[in-house]
């Protein structure tokens, strides 16, 4: 590998201390003169109207100031979604919004409301609604295909089949795609494996709820959100509130996680906004755990065949998945799609199908959550890549490296005629690593051991997600007092990526970083155009932006330097804070200097002059900020070939109590290949902390509903069962381990890593499961006590295996 | 008018510095006062202003009712000690560890630092339903929606309900039942001493609540009587998390054992009923016999005789089972 001078390194973030003293401001600790606060009202149905609402006696009240209510707001197109609602699509959608001197007041105000809804009919499951004569989510029909709503019911189904929990695949379908001639590949296999299974939908839960304040002063609006990517958050924000950007300052310099449900910030954040205006004050609005809980975003669940054919070796031949996705009540979600290609990453098969259905329910809003798509694909193939090879006598390991994608691996829904590519994998690799880290020869040999009661299963499940994107900016200046201000447009999510794709900047300057200083999390802080933070994107992109951003700053450091001290720049080098003549280090200057003479030259040195082919965002960044120093800008053009796509293998160690159903996690191990690691403790950080959140996929994270109500019962955020700290193995710490070799499309090698790693957690606590009590056991998750007693002693199962929110 | 939960509305707090202040103001204030000691259950209730008491009385500054005091009989318990402090003590570890262990398996070490015993003792039932506000017979309605064709129960009773299906949630319950406990409440007419296993009431006795404890009444000790000091304890507790999640089922016994005889035992159980159940029959069957696969089969046969389990908790007839076997062999398996 490269001889990096930070890349690959350790070290502290500029936030760290902040957040660990408490000093850190999140959106929730910001004060105005004369904040107001406010509260929601919130459906308490599950699909209604508001035939009427009277306010008076709420605005009568002291203190109240200002109600803001859907009628305040702009028109939305079905299915999209707006902040505020007269026809509410699910328990907790906000309704109205009340602002007074303080939430107390605000609150006792809103029961003052006089407000009566009109039920409407609801629908919680989409096999409810596909039924004949089941209820729709939606008036306007239960489902989308290209940009028309319509109303799809299964009428040549056997719904007596869905009732015994085998989903038939002869309903209609909105999307379909075939590579190969699956039928083929069945005929030829030696191993079928044909099962229903299903995955549950699942809030993402950010510790930082979705809080925001506002207010305005001449003529612009200040607002302090909760966001994953500040530049990408600033453009939806100002077009929602109707006013252009420049007349919008964006605060958002600490997100208590994201996971996917604060990708541009979130539609709520218009509410305080839009009644700061109203009011003529600032509006705070905390969002409690509980309103969090029903508008924070969530996995869509899926209920699924899945048919998969086998080479006597264990190769997949063909792969053949039908889908029906529990879509909420607005918007489109892709998952369903996404997991066919992540499928086609993972098992490489050389035919497939995918056929799918997202329908719309009465549930919270769905969007994209940490590998959407993906972990719902490991979730629900891993246990019967477990099975197979069980049947086949093969090991676990090997059936997974029979199929793994090598070196530029096609995969998904052909377009044109041919797959994508990805841009590299050393799954293979990766595998030996992890094969080793947790010592799996040894580790199999435990599978099914008994200790009294309790039976020991070994599981290991690959996972794939995409890990980059390009075209970005990249934006710093060298100052005349010698720092280098790199300004970051990706958010600060929890990850550190803002941090640790600038130092690839400084790595280009070959500088110590103690000469950098990130500037983020303000609009009004000028920054370059970025990627989303979303999708684990960010190192990637950011990396190669700031890289290409820091050769422009080397460049221009080389060639003030021969301007002023004669040859040619090429014979200039570029370190430790200096520009040096190669081989005569004291004849050069300091980046203080450097940055002066840049001021003194103008044009393209200070910013004066800017590339043609970077983002308006970045130019009127830019301009905003000539004349300061040196400036390094530009877009990143570097080479590309194929979808980035990174990759984690779990390995877990399970002890089933088959008296209690109780399932204690004894150790994991995970092993990757994202590329060349820039932060090993970030990144370890991303692969377990991906793994706890996939635990909770696999054991015990879910909503219940009540399906005579549509009412949600296990709202709480206990009876919700997100795990914690303390579910995490705790005999053994987890461990992890990675190929580390460099992406080729990437200058710096790196690929991000936050979202394969959920699916490896859960993947292999599934099949672990499964090993311990014997195949084909549950397919469907997560597997509770409850399941596990109900099969082990053999009594009726309480809730059918495709029964959602159950 | 309009509902609004998680925002805690506006109440008279009293925080008074003894006993005697304290059951003058529950006395003033009758039912309209709300006995505040650790909070964990309280704020749901007031945040989610299901429950709307006009004042509020925080035991906090009352320094009697906190620690732990050796008695002429064994030890009380100031009904304000932490949790943390009951599985700290040096000498309910050594001598009454199945309390320990069933005030370790509560909640999360955060809630464990700042719960109390008789916050844990006296807490509310965890029905989803009823605590999200429903107006079920437990509110004052006329229908249980856990009992219903389409309701979520996998977490109800199966033993012991009427009209009401939920269970009693708390974990140092049944070991204080199998230690012979008894609870110590104080009204502003005098004392009395209640045992632990009379001290909570099912629905049958009172609907609308889970103890014996009336308006008025403050629980301020927990005597734990030398009887059962250094038997041989049982105490597991089963749940889908291992942290911060409440029981599905729980069992706590403690037993005399001589030459593999059972010379005396009780075992309680939690998670399953209304209130924490004391198995009597259970170990009126085994008194006397030798701890063999016959005596534990036995044991938990007995324990399910009459259960009634709901669409979604079946499987709770087979937990209660074998954590009644295990308790009566003293081992897991």
């Amino acid at each position: 590998m490269a001889d990096y001078k930070l890349i690959g390194k350790d070290y502290s973030t500029a936030d760290l201390v902040a957040k660990v003293t408490g000093r850190a401001k999140y959106a929730e600790d910001f004060r105005a003169e004369g904040m107001l606060f406010t509260k929601l009202l919130i459906s308490p149905m599950p699909h209604a109207r508001v035939r009427s609402l009277d306010t008076r006696a709420a605005m009568a009240m002291p203190g109240v100031e200002a109600i803001l209510t859907a009628d305040d707001l702009p028109e939305a197109e079905a299915p999209e979604e707006r902040a505020l609602t007269n026809e509410p699509l699910y328990e907790g959608e906000p309704i109205l919004a009340v602002a007074a001197v303080d939430e107390t007041t605000a609150a006792d105000a809103i029961e003052k409301i006089q407000i009566e809804f009109e039920p409407l009919p609801f629908s919680l499951d989409p096999l409810d609604s596909l039924r004949p004569g089941g209820s729709n989510a939606r008036l306007e029909g239960n489902t989308m295909s290209g940009r028309d709503l319509l109303n799809v019911t299964w009428d040549n189904v056997d719904w007596s089949e869905v009732d015994n929990g085998n989903l038939p695949t002869n309903g209609e379908v909105t999307d379909e795609w075939e590579v190969g001639d699956v039928e083929a590949g069945f005929a030829e296999s030696e191993l079928v494996l044909n099962e229903t299974v299903f995955m549950q939908s699942l809030s993402h839960q950010p510790l930082e709820t979705r809080t925001a304040m506002a207010y305005w002063q001449n003529g612009k609006c200040y607002l302090h959100v909760s966001t994953q990517s500040t530049a990408r958050t600033h453009g939806p924000a100002a077009s929602m509130l109707g006013i252009e950007p420049d007349d919008l300052v964006l605060i958002g310099e600490y997100c208590g996680g994201g996971f996917g449900s604060k990708v541009a910030g979130s539609i709520q954040m218009v509410i305080p906004a839009l009644l700061s205006k109203k009011a003529g004050k600032p509006v705070m609005m905390r969002i409690t755990r509980q309103e969090e809980n029903f508008i924070g975003r969530a996995r869509p669940g899926q209920q699924a065949r899945i048919k998969i054919g086998f080479r006597r070796d264990g190769r997949v031949i063909s792969l053949d998945m039908f889908i029906v996705q529990d879509g909420g009540p607005y918007s489109r979600s892709g998952d369903f799609m996404s997991s066919g290609d992540q499928a086609s990453i993972m098992y490489q098969p050389l035919n497939q199908r995918v056929r799918g259905i997202s329908v719309y329910t009465n549930t919270p809003p769905r969007g994209a959550q940490r590998a959407p798509g993906g972990v719902q694909a490991v979730a629900m193939i891993a246990p019967m890549m477990n099975k197979a090879a069980k049947e086949l006598g093969i090991d676990q390991l090997d059936i997974i490296r029979i199929n793994a994608p090598e070196g530029q691996a096609s995969f998904g829904r052909p377009r044109e005629g041919s797959q994508s590519i990805v841009s590299s994998a050393f799954v293979k690799e990766a595998l030996d690593k992890g094969k080793e880290a947790f010592d799996w020869e040894a580790m199999k040999a435990k599978s099914g051991q008994k200790n009294g009661s309790k039976v020991t299963g070994i599981g290991v499940s690959l996972s794939s997600y995409a890990a980059g994107t390009s075209g970005m900016d990249g934006l710093l200046i060298i100052r005349p007092d010698g720092k280098v201000c790199i300004h970051q447009g990706v958010g600060n999510l929890g990850t550190a990526s803002v941090f640790d794709t600038a130092r690839a900047a400084m790595e280009a300057l070959k500088t110590d970083w103690d000469q950098a200083e990130v500037i983020w999390g303000n609009s009004s802080k000028h920054l370059p155009w970025s990627a989303i933070q979303a999708g684990s994107m960010t190192t990637h992109a950011h990396t190669r932006a700031n890289w290409a951003t820091g050769l422009d700053a080397k460049r221009k450091l080389q060639e003030i330097a021969a301007r002023d001290l004669g040859g040619s720049p090429d014979a200039y080098e570029v370190s430790d804070g200096r520009v040096f003549r190669r081989g005569n280090s004291s004849q050069g200057m300091s980046f203080a200097r450097a940055a002066e003479r840049a001021i003194a030259l103008g044009g393209r040195y200070d910013g004066h002059e800017l590339p043609e082919d970077i983002n308006v965002m970045t130019v009127n960044s830019a301009t905003a900020l000539a004349g300061r120093g040196l400036m390094g800008v530009a877009k990143d053009n570097f080479e590309t070939s194929g979808r980035n796509i990174s990759y984690a293998i779990g390995f877990a160690e399970i002890e089933v109590d088959v008296e209690t159903g109780v399932v204690k996690l004894k150790d994991y191990c995970v092993s990757s290949d994202a590329g060349t690691i820039v932060h090993p403790r970030a990144f370890a950080g991303q692969l377990h902390g991906g793994a706890i959140q996939g635990f909770g996929v696999a054991l015990g994270q879910k909503w219940v509903y009540d399906r005579r109500w549509g009412l949600h019962v296990s709202k709480r955020f206990y009876s919700n069962r997100p795990p914690t700290i303390l579910d995490v193995p705790h005999e053994k710490e987890m461990r992890w381990v990675a190929a580390n070799e460099p992406d080729p499309f990437n200058p710096l090698g790196s690929r991000g890593i936050g979202e394969a790693a959920q699916g490896a957690g859960t993947g292999a606590v599934l099949c672990a499961i499964a090993d311990a009590l014997g195949d084909g056991y549950f397919y469907r998750s997560p597997v509770m006590a409850d399941m596990i007693l109900t099969k082990v002693e053999g009594l009726p199962t309480a809730v059918p295996k495709l029964t959602a929110h159950a | 008018m309009a509902v609004i939960r998680d925002m805690m509305p506006a109440f008279e707090l009293f925080q008074p510095a003894s006993t005697e202040d304290a059951l003058g103001l529950l006395n003033r204030y009758g039912s309209d006062a709300w006995v505040l000691a650790g909070g964990l259950d309280s704020w749901d209730w007031l945040k989610d202003r299901v429950k709307r008491p006009s004042a509020v009385v925080d035991l906090g500054a009352i320094e009697s009712l906190r620690g732990i005091r050796e008695s002429v009989d064994g030890l009380a318990i100031g009904a304000m000690t932490t949790l943390r402090d009951v599985i700290q003590h040096t000498n309910i570890a050594d001598q009454y560890k199945l309390l320990s262990q069933a005030a370790e398996s509560a909640a999360s070490p955060q809630i464990r630092n700042q719960g109390t015993i008789g916050g844990n003792l006296g807490q509310d039932t965890r029905c989803w339903y009823y605590r999200d506000g429903w107006d079920c017979y437990r509110a004052g309605g006329n229908i249980c929606y856990a009992d219903t064709p389409t309701a979520m129960n996998r977490e109800h009773c199966i033993l012991g309900s009427s009209r009401c299906v939920a269970v009693n949630p708390s974990d140092t319950a049944p070991a204080l039942v199998a230690l012979d406990a008894r609870m110590v409440i104080r009204n502003s007419s005098g004392e009395r001493v209640v045992d632990a296993q009379n001290f909570f009431i099912g629905p049958n006795v009172d609907i609308t609540r889970m103890t014996v404890m009336e308006p008025g009444d403050l629980l301020t000790s927990i005597q734990l009587p030398a009887t059962w000091a250094d038997a041989r304890f049982y105490f597991e507790k089963s749940r889908d998390r291992l942290v911060w999640d409440f029981a599905l089922a729980s069992v706590a016994s403690a037993a005399r054992i001589s030459n593999g005889t059972i010379e005396d035992i009780r075992i309680a159980v939690n998670g399953v009923a209304p209130t924490p159940l004391r198995l009597t029959a259970v170990e009126d069957a085994i008194r006397g016999e030798l701890i063999n696969d016959q005596t534990v089969e036995l044991a938990g046969e007995i324990a399910i005789r009459g259960v009634r389990p709901l669409a979604h908790n079946g499987y709770k007839v087979s937990l209660l089972k074998n954590l009644v076997k295990r308790s009566v062999r003293g081992t897991e398996a």
